[in-house]
């Protein structure tokens, strides 16, 4: 069984063509990674997978079901994690109030209003055992918008897991960060569970080549090489667009 | 706030008849009223971040089933106090459903709009409403509950158990995982969405919920004022409760109460001087916005941290 399936997928802005046709596929605990340069179609692609935008034409699978049309919330509550380039957090929220809402929205209780969240003590030893785990417990009590960049960073990948996705799509989770927060992240995301399918839109190629299985290269909408890292190391075309024409 | 400042509070409130002339006592009535009002305004505004500027329409259209139903069907209060409930939490489901496809201050001219449309309604179709004279020979009521509420007493004390179960219900629910989700919402609406929050949903039952207290503040000023006209569905009571908010404090609890005491309070003693209320109103809203942008209780916290 394949964790997510994308046949064919197609999105335009206008009269630009953000993907055209992109077919590729993850299997159950499968670190992929999509490389690309600027205005490849890398995060055009996981907004249309989450939801966020609407694909033109084609089809999205979940675990072999057809979630092309679903809202974007209803794909995350069949496990479809995400993070965003952009860090897109609760910025007036303590890093504890944010981890609840991710724990509370993979939740039955996400809906429930009679009850003081005191009342869930589930939800606080979750969120307390995540932070834990990921090292952010001494930054529980302070503002998000008072972390620093790279806290900010690794926050947002404890939401992400904080919602228990099954498959999740990381959008350059390493993107502003120092050599030292880079090689942090990079083996936070190495210790994630094994069973997570792992889509990693990536510009560092010692991080992408470190983490992933296999590699996927959207150039300019369309899927130019998938295979191998090996494979795409050896890829002429990858290497003229993507890597220098010097490393040819 | 915490547990003392609110025990201090309810007993000075409770205390207000024995200390107060009944004129004053009939202004803190209005108060409270007034703070229903605001902190039903508060839970779409300040907590899940959907400014309105339609917000009395639920509160007037409450006003005029209260009236329409006590002067024509029946004087028993519950069955009028229903049937503004009633017509609140309709209008606000109904208006929910066509303003909430617009976000920001498309959101704020929709909700104008639709309660501009009420305000015809109530100003155009004078069989009904009686026009621009408005219902009015509304009793206190009376029939229907164990106790008369014809003295300012009587009825100061029923407001303010309203306001007490209208407050603990919201603390509960601004608290309960689905406040907190609002507070997501209005932080993120689409980080909420990738977390597996149906964003609309929750915005939606906020904007009901709201819409129906607004309700309730409606049907008791009616009972208050012992009259209804197309005032109680105007922009005028609508900024009103914003404003009441935003100088309060949007997105916490008691904002909205301190917010309608200070308005209710100025509106009251400036009146006596000038005609030129709304233009006060006005530059009240300026100054707060430049100022105390986080409103009273902004400033009370910050001269707490330094005493």
């Amino acid at each position: 069984m394949t964790a997510l399936t994308v046949e064919a997928l197609t999105h335009s802005f206008g009269g630009l063509q953000a993907l055209n046709a992109v077919t590729l596929s993850a299997g159950v605990g499968e670190r992929l990674v999509v490389l690309g340069p600027n205005g490849a179609g890398k995060t055009t692609l996981f907004n249309v997978v989450t939801g966020l935008i609407r694909a033109d034409a084609g089809r999205i699978r979940l675990f072999e079901r057809d979630v092309t049309t679903l809202a974007p919330h209803r794909r995350a509550r069949l496990g479809l994690g995400r993070t965003f380039q952009i860090t897109t957090l609760f910025p007036r929220l303590t890093v504890l109030d944010s981890v609840l809402l991710a724990v509370q929205g993979a939740d039955g209780a996400r809906f429930a209003f009679h009850r003081p969240l005191r009342a869930y003590p589930r939800l606080f030893e979750a969120a307390e055992r995540l932070l834990d785990e990921w090292g952010l417990l001494d930054r529980a009590h302070v503002m998000t918008r008072q972390l620093s960049y790279g806290e900010q960073r690794q926050l947002e990948l404890v939401l992400a897991l904080a919602a228990r996705p099954r498959v999740l799509l990381l959008d350059e989770p390493t993107a502003g960060l120092s050599p030292g927060e880079t090689a942090n992240v990079t083996a936070m995301i190495g210790r994630f569970p094994r069973d997570v399918t792992i889509l990693l839109i990536e510009h560092d190629m010692d991080v992408a080549l470190a983490l992933a299985e296999r590699v996927v290269v959207l150039f300019q909408g369309r899927v130019l090489a998938a295979g191998t890292r090996d494979d795409i190391r050896r890829d002429v075309r990858v290497a003229e667009i993507y890597l220098g024409v010097d490393e040819a | 706030m915490n547990r003392a400042a609110v025990a201090v509070a309810a007993a000075l409130l409770a205390a207000v008849p024995l200390a107060l002339s009944s004129y004053h006592v009939g202004l803190v009535t209005k108060m409270l009223i007034f703070a229903i009002f605001a902190m039903s305004l508060n839970l779409v505004l300040g907590y899940a971040g959907l400014p309105s500027l339609g917000h009395a329409a639920y509160f007037g259209v409450a006003a005029y089933a209260v009236a329409l139903v006590t002067l024509r069907v029946s004087d028993n209060f519950w069955i009028g106090f229903g049937a503004g409930l009633a017509a609140a939490a309709l209008t606000s489901a109904l208006f929910g459903l066509l303003a909430l496809r617009a976000q920001g201050s498309y959101l704020l001219m929709i909700t104008l709009a639709l309660a501009q449309v009420l305000w015809g309604i109530a100003f155009g179709w004078r069989s009904l409403t009686g026009g621009d004279d408005g219902l009015p020979g509304i009793m206190r009521p009376g029939p229907g509950l164990p106790w008369s509420l014809g003295t300012g007493t009587a009825f100061y004390y029923f407001v303010l158990v309203v306001f007490a179960l209208a407050t603990g219900a919201l603390s509960i629910v601004v608290r309960s995982p689905f406040g907190r989700a609002l507070v997501g919402i209005r932080e993120s609406a689409r980080r909420m969405e990738v977390l597996g929050y149906d964003v609309w949903l929750h915005t939606y039952v906020a904007f009901v919920l709201a819409g129906t207290l607004a309700g309730v503040a409606g049907a008791l000023f009616v009972y208050y004022n012992g009259f209804v006209s197309p005032a109680y569905v105007s922009i005028v009571f609508s900024a009103m409760a914003l404003i009441m908010v935003i100088l309060g404090g949007a997105g916490t609890l008691f904002g909205p109460a301190l917010g309608s005491a200070a308005i209710v309070f100025l509106e009251n003693g400036i009146s006596a001087y000038t005609e030129r209320w709304l233009l006060v109103l006005g530059l009240i809203y300026v100054a707060v916005t430049l100022f105390a942008p986080t409103g009273l209780v902004g400033v009370l916290r910050r001269v707490r941290r330094w005493a």
